[in-house]
């Protein structure tokens, strides 16, 4: 059963008759924030295609291996699958670093492939520590951060730990 | 900057190992390749990025976001009690996590920073315990629709892009607990 295949268009019917309920413009509201997505979109690309370049680059040299090789044992310890580990380690780094490589991940492998989906949750699931860390504590004049960064990480090693035990759970390691 | 040293080390090792590795004529076709392949991919999911936000505004403008936020308070009053005392932060930190939930990352940031500016007066620059629970609860993404994610899925042929959606939620769910817990734990033990 895939109830997601009912998540789409009940929400979509949702929030056009809810908000036409609550007397929004909701044609208005909708394309104003497609907008802003388009705005996000146009922030991300050029970001997207250094990081793809480099991306596609480690893969091809075979360094994206020998790195899978090295920490993968550990990572499959963890019960973490170990082409994703490049996408680990520039996950809290850069959004756009781990959307590169998480993108080419899913390409490789497939979209519905169990590494594709450990790749995707891994994405949704987590954030940009360093880069949150920097703004927060930057714009609020914090110098000592004393354990923020350590915490953080903890639950990003979780998030990663949890994406692959929730798909492994949700579709099996197939 | 460190995005700079990033980009070219990544550049930088993938062309040493290439000669080392005899991949060298692969790994220029690949850099070719890959931007091409971004270009591509932004614009396969260019729709779906589109629509969702629009759909997460006309989310915020019937109220939703406001709706959230009063769900939220307990809890934060409960996570931030310090902090909630004051009407202000209180309201700053719920509209932060329901824009968070909504995946309006352009109006989650400013709120929180708001917050964290409260929360940081009189600290002296060093983070109270309170700060490193604002911060760790925001380095932990909760999205209710991972949209770009799924707009990536789709883009790349998924046959049910937003299948993914509970297990995103199981594993942001277990990822903020142990965020929390370890900043309590942490917080405990960390001399100040």
């Amino acid at each position: 059963m895939d109830y997601s295949a009912y998540l789409v268009p009940l929400l979509l019917a949702f929030t056009a008759m809810f908000g036409l309920w609550k007397r929004v413009n909701v044609y208005d509201a909708l394309s104003l924030g497609a907008k802003e997505g388009l705005d996000t979109l146009l922030g991300i690309l050029p970001n997207l295609v250094g990081l793809m370049t480099a991306v596609y680059m480690l893969r091809a040299s075979g360094l994206m291996e020998v790195l899978g090789g090295l920490v993968g044992p550990a990572l499959a310890k963890l019960g973490i699958p170990p082409e994703t580990a490049a996408m680990l380690f520039i996950r809290p780094v850069s959004g756009s670093g781990a959307l590169a490589i998480g993108s080419e991940l899913m390409a490789a492998h497939g979209p519905d492939s169990y590494v594709g989906r450990v790749a995707a949750v891994m994405l949704g699931s987590t954030e940009t520590t360093f880069y949150t860390i920097a703004v927060y504590f930057g714009s609020a004049g914090i110098r000592k951060t004393r354990y923020a960064i350590p915490a953080a990480l903890i639950a990003d090693l979780t998030g990663f730990m949890a994406a692959a035990l929730a798909v492994r759970v949700m579709f099996g390691a197939g | 900057m460190a995005m700079a040293w990033i980009w070219t080390g990544m550049i930088a090792a993938s062309v040493a190992y290439g000669l080392f590795n005899g991949t060298i004529g692969a790994v220029g076709n690949a850099a070719m390749e890959g931007a091409a392949a971004a270009v591509e991919l932004c614009l396969s999911m260019a729709g779906i990025m589109c629509l969702w936000s629009g759909v997460m505004a006309v989310m915020k403008a019937s109220g939703l976001m406001d709706g959230l936020s009063r769900l939220f308070r307990p809890v934060l009053t409960r996570l931030l009690p310090a902090a909630c005392k004051d009407p202000d932060t209180l309201s700053a930190l719920s509209g932060n996590v329901s824009a968070n939930l909504l995946g309006l990352g352009n109006a989650a940031t400013p709120l929180g920073i708001q917050a964290a500016r409260r929360m940081a007066k009189g600290c002296g620059g060093t983070a109270s315990n309170e700060l490193c629970t604002l911060v760790v609860l925001n380095t932990a993404s909760i999205q209710l629709l991972p949209t770009t994610v799924a707009g990536v899925r789709a883009a790349l042929g998924s046959a049910s892009a937003f299948d993914i959606v509970p297990a995103v939620w199981m594993a942001s769910v277990l990822s903020v607990a142990a965020g929390l817990l370890a900043a309590k734990v942490l917080g405990w033990l960390w001399k100040r």
